[in-house]
């Protein structure tokens, strides 16, 4: 049996559940490798797509055996929208602003957890509810106010928030910051108490209990926060180009709109673009899946 | 796997959990400490998230462009193209928005819609994909990959995507099941009746893997301690996970909960990019958009629909929240 | 704004200029091309910041551009390069996307902007006109005024009467076809609505889709409501519509849409989930007879998806009231303006001397294949029959419209294009009053306040 196979790497636990429930296991493969494939579908698809010369695939459709697959498409976005550039650019942005945004949010959420101050559920509010704001509701105002803002020339060579890398990552830690709050404060909160009692006998200050003990304790929520900012403030495109007014300094998400044209577009060749734009986001993922996966758990860590 | 057991915490299971444990006075130099940490992101926020939003509640009340300023008195008629600018105009916006638009009714039914093809099937999907991933099947960390891709991929590849799965004449489904010929092609992104179901498919395909990263991150963070206990009771996997597992995750359940209404609402990029939200995709975040964001804005009309879009979001999330937090302080 | 052409429009006159001459007008910009774009993108030094203020020979100014896709950046690149040459000012180029520019052109202005930046003629221009964002240009115009036909000079006009823009190039909303097709079927060119509607129903016995139609993108099938409104109605009754000064729910409309339904079965079905550039494949692989739009964008798509320019070909829409003929089209003009915050103006208006000249106009249009100038007698040596036949035809126009998005306001425009998107899921007598009714009702909103 398949199942037997998997089980024997299972652990004691995990062998129990499963030699008593083989159809359960079954309809778990099934479930799980239905959807696999169907998620793929569509990614595959246009990957497909992407690899086939737009000349054929406009004569034959999409849906049609390749005469010639080939990387052309792939060797032209990256020359013809200077994807490089616009790759440092993004990574300026990104790095910054995932690190300050994790960090402030752990901050408040281990106040509102493990801290009794009169205004903890204000502060929740205010800041999941923050997180509630579609970007376009705000951007008219922030953008009035962007361009009131000094900056010293250091930070920015406008010499404003607006239109400058420094002020990108300043709103993009803003409006993130409101769903990281959350999510760790929650995460925070399936910690035990007892687990912070023994450390306030053990005399930890505040610092320490956060430091020390509560970041290792979430690092999964870290991890996985980690992955979706990285993708969200990555893939932005909004606050990109709404703040940011030098074409030459936007992040890498402007160099694929430039792909896309204003008239003619070569469907196949953005398709391309768009994957290769995808890559660093699936690089971090890799890197922070096995943080999140491999069962860095309360038990094992603790002590 | 690195669940390793740990005799150190055989205690917890004793559902309920004790009272939470006030951690005592602050001395001054804690409160210093709390202050710090608190200060910038606070600042940050009020300053770059709330300031502008509650400025937006103020353009809701004027008519403006975003050109120039506003000026504190009453709009003047126009009559040809060029408008008055930066004028009062009371509750208009409003008013227009709920009897003069045609896109806003039909938005907030979408949204609606949207919410709950979320609520029946993207979030449980995405609950399911966790558990079964984290009880460790053979391959899990394929599926998990592979689910949470559309979550990694960006706006203008997923658009694409779409386009060449629903495409009428040249695209995946279509071509696949013969109806590509224009006697017999079936419309998914055009036909007002079918498009928004199209749509929500690919805002399921995107929001499952989402939920799923999520919800794995609570499984793997609660502990194994609870599953053993439970299971050297006897209890199979199905009552392991909802009679010990699944209430200890209440607060990751919460940040499910919060996550799905919050994605429902301010759902807004599929649409965007396949027809600027019209013809059956509208939603009230593209209609704010639309509005805003364009050649020549409307700003205060735009603001208008983003109040209506915060109020109906904030009332009841801060309700939700609120009494989660007052049950828990209680217990 | 008056836009009652006279008929002096480019091209009508020929070969007044030497094609030698031309051609070496031409030569000097295509020898200095060292793709500048490419090297202004990768440049990272401040876009507006730390230009100079004076506007000496040799200063530098910064230009935003819209001109995103491949050729037109070329293009674009070509003309700028010629531009230094000439004058020689630095330009640097800021490249945005087409749409991002679009939509960000209030805070685009408002904020920091170039000392130039591409933009469209119409409505559109005049709007950030009124506001204040832009600078005049008279000055500029009472020098190259003398190369432009009168209808260039009141595209480039705003509503005080001031000139706000400079003016590169346009194309013409048209019907396009196959040669080939044409010829082998034996198909003749109508120019009337009820040859129109024979050749579809012909079309159609053939098997063939008579008219490639797509409105995904929503915009496309404005030109169409365009074109019915100048037939039926006149240029005239169509910029007031658009000009707020006549109603929705007039019976002028409801003939626009009568006439629309008619066409209706001709036009390939499912318009609303398909984008253009399908329904031109369509016509490309010839499963089409026609498609009206403009041949900025069949005539690129044609070269991008290289298929034979040559075999393409185009008519303008058909009369349906004689008393208009032909005599009307939309013919959108895109140019250049001067943000108001502009640093160095000086600078600024030298390069859009030369801009406007012809040479300018050829130095752009040795890269692009589907538009054409619009200096006074232009006849590019690089034009081909499409570009020739679209320069004579926009000539003779008693007047153009420059597209319904940019003779109105683009709250009210989007209104139009929802409610066409509307129509044409259900093109019945109801649905076209239901539409007319709410169209009014907005314009009164959208206008008054």
């Amino acid at each position: 049996m398949t199942a037997d196979g998997a089980l024997a790497r299972g652990g004691v636990v995990r062998q129990q559940a499963g030699r008593r429930f083989p159809i359960g296991r079954i309809l778990s493969y099934v479930l799980m490798i239905g959807a696999t494939v169907l998620w793929l579908v569509p990614i595959l698809f246009a990957l497909y797509v992407s690899l086939r010369p737009y000349a054929e695939t406009s004569k034959l459709g999409y849906v049609s055996l390749p005469h010639k697959l080939t990387f052309s498409n792939y060797v032209n976005a990256w020359q013809e929208s200077d994807m490089f550039h616009f790759f440092l650019n993004s990574v300026l942005i990104t790095l910054p602003a995932v690190i300050i945004t994790l960090f402030l949010a752990s901050l408040v959420a281990f106040v509102l957890t493990r801290v009794n101050i009169k205004i903890n559920v204000a502060l929740l509010i205010l800041f999941t509810a923050g997180n509630l704001l579609p970007q376009q509701v705000i951007i008219t105002p922030l953008y009035r106010l962007y361009l009131l803002i000094p900056l010293p020339h250091f930070l920015a060579d406008s010499g404003l928030m607006y239109n400058s890398i420094a002020g990108l990552v300043a709103i993009n830690v803003a409006f993130q910051l409101g769903f990281c709050v959350f999510v760790l404060s929650n995460f925070m909160r399936t910690i035990p108490d007892e687990m912070y009692e023994a450390s306030i006998v053990d005399g930890a200050s505040l610092w320490t209990r956060y430091w020390k003990l509560t970041l290792p304790l979430v690092r999964p929520a870290l991890a996985a926060l980690a992955t979706l900012l990285t993708t969200w403030i990555y893939n932005d495109f909004f606050w990109a180009i709404t703040l940011i007014e030098t074409g030459s300094r936007r992040p890498v998400t402007s160099a694929l709109a430039n792909l896309q044209g204003q008239f003619v577009s070569n469907q196949n060749l953005i398709a391309a673009a768009a994957m290769i734009v995808a890559i660093p986001t699936l690089v971090v993922y890799m890197l922070l899946q096995r943080q999140f996966i491999s069962g860095l758990t309360l038990g094992s860590t603790k002590g | 796997m690195a669940s390793t057991v740990n005799d150190a915490s055989p205690a917890v299971a004793q559902a309920p959990k004790r009272r939470r444990r006030r951690l005592g006075r602050l001395t001054k130099k804690e409160i210093l400490v709390v202050l710090g940490m608190l200060a910038v992101p606070v600042v940050v926020d009020l300053a770059f998230v709330w300031g502008p939003a509650l400025a937006s509640v103020v353009l809701s009340f004027f008519r403006w462009s975003g050109v120039g300023g506003l000026h504190p008195r009453a709009c003047r008629p126009s009559g040809g193209l060029i408008q008055d600018n930066g004028c009062f105009t009371g509750v208009d916006n409003y008013h227009r928005a709920a009897t003069n638009y045609p896109p806003f009714w039909p938005a907030v039914e979408h949204n609606v819609l949207w919410l709950l093809v979320f609520i029946v099937i993207a979030t449980p999907l995405g609950m399911l994909f966790a558990v079964v991933i984290d009880r460790g099947i053979k391959g899990s960390r394929v599926y998990q990959s592979v689910l949470f891709l559309p979550v990694m991929l960006s706006l203008a590849l997923i658009g694409i995507i779409w386009e060449f799965v629903y495409s009428p004449n040249y695209g995946l489904i279509n071509t696949v099941i013969g109806h590509n010929q224009d006697n017999n092609l079936i419309d998914w992104l055009g036909n007002p009746h079918l498009n928004l179901w199209a749509v929500l498919v690919a805002a399921t395909w995107r929001q499952a893997g989402y939920v799923m990263v999520l919800y794995l991150a609570g499984l793997k963070a609660a502990d194994p301690a609870l599953r053993e206990a439970a299971q050297v009771d006897g209890a199979n996997a199905w009552q392991t996970f909802w009679r010990v597992i699944f209430p200890t995750l209440r607060p990751i359940n919460i940040v499910i909960i919060v996550v799905t209404v919050i994605e429902s609402l301010r759902a807004f990029d599929l649409v965007y990019i396949i027809n600027k939200g019209s013809n059956g995709l509208e939603l009230l975040s593209v209609l704010v958009t639309n509005n805003i964001v364009g050649e020549t804005s409307q700003v205060g009309f735009g603001s208008a629909l983003g109040v209506v879009l915060l109020v109906i979001s904030l009332i009841p999330i801060s309700i939700f929240l609120y009494q989660n937090f007052k049950r828990k302080e209680g217990r | 704004m008056a836009q009652s052409s006279t008929g002096s429009g480019p091209g009508a006159a020929g070969h007044a200029v030497s094609r030698r001459g031309l051609l070496r007008a031409a030569g000097i910009g295509a020898g200095a091309l060292a793709v500048p774009g490419l090297a202004a993108a990768c440049s990272s030094d401040s876009g507006s910041g730390g230009t100079t203020k004076g506007g000496g020979s040799s200063s530098k100014i910064t230009f935003g551009s819209n001109y995103s896709d491949p050729a037109p950046k070329q293009a674009f690149a070509s003309l700028i390069s010629a531009a230094k040459a000439k004058t020689g000012v630095t330009t640097k180029i800021n490249t945005t996307d087409h749409n991002t520019f679009q939509n960000n052109i209030t805070s685009y202005l408002q904020g920091t902007p170039d000392d130039l930046a591409t933009w469209f003629a119409g409505y559109r221009m005049q709007y950030f006109a009124n506001q204040g964002l832009l600078d005049p240009l008279d000055d500029v115009w009472d020098k190259i005024g003398d190369n432009f036909p009168d209808v260039a000079k009141n595209l480039s006009k705003g509503v005080d009467g001031h000139y706000y823009l400079v003016p590169i190039y346009n194309y013409p909303w048209v019907v396009h076809y196959n040669k080939s097709t044409f010829a082998s079927k034996g198909y003749e060119v109508p120019k009337d609505w009820d040859a129109f509607i024979a050749l579809c129903k012909q079309m159609k016995k053939d098997k063939i889709v008579p008219l490639a139609f797509a409105d995904k993108d929503l915009w496309p099938a404005l030109g169409m409501f365009d074109i019915l409104n100048m037939r039926i109605n006149g240029y005239d009754y169509h910029m007031k519509l658009m000009q707020n000064k006549a109603a929705y729910t007039d019976k002028e409309v409801t003939k626009v849409f009568d006439q629309w339904r008619e066409l209706m079965p001709y036009l390939q079905s499912g318009a609303n989930g398909r984008i253009w550039q399908d329904a031109a494949k369509t016509l490309e692989a010839k499963k089409a007879g026609m498609m009206f739009q403009g041949t900025n964008q069949v005539a690129a798509q044609y070269v991008t998806d290289k298929k034979d320019i040559k075999d393409l070909d185009f008519f303008a829409y058909p009369a349906i009231n004689p008393s208009f003929g032909q005599d009307y089209m939309d013919a959108p003009a895109d140019g250049f303006m001067m943000p108001k915050k502009a640093k160095n103006t000086a600078g600024a208006k030298k390069v859009l001397e030369y801009i406007g000249t012809k040479e300018a106009e050829i130095a752009y249009l040795k890269y692009d294949q589907w538009d054409v100038g619009l200096a006074k007698d232009l006849v590019a040596p690089t034009y081909n029959d499409i570009q020739k036949k679209s320069a004579q035809m926009i000539a003779q126009q008693k007047a153009v419209a420059q597209f319904g998005d940019r003779d109105t306001d683009p709250a009210m425009a989007t209104a139009l294009e929802q409610a066409i998107q509307k129509f044409i899921g259900e093109p019945t007598a109801g649905m076209i009053s239901t539409i007319q009714q709410s169209l009014a009702k907005q314009a009164k909103s959208i206008f008054n306040g």
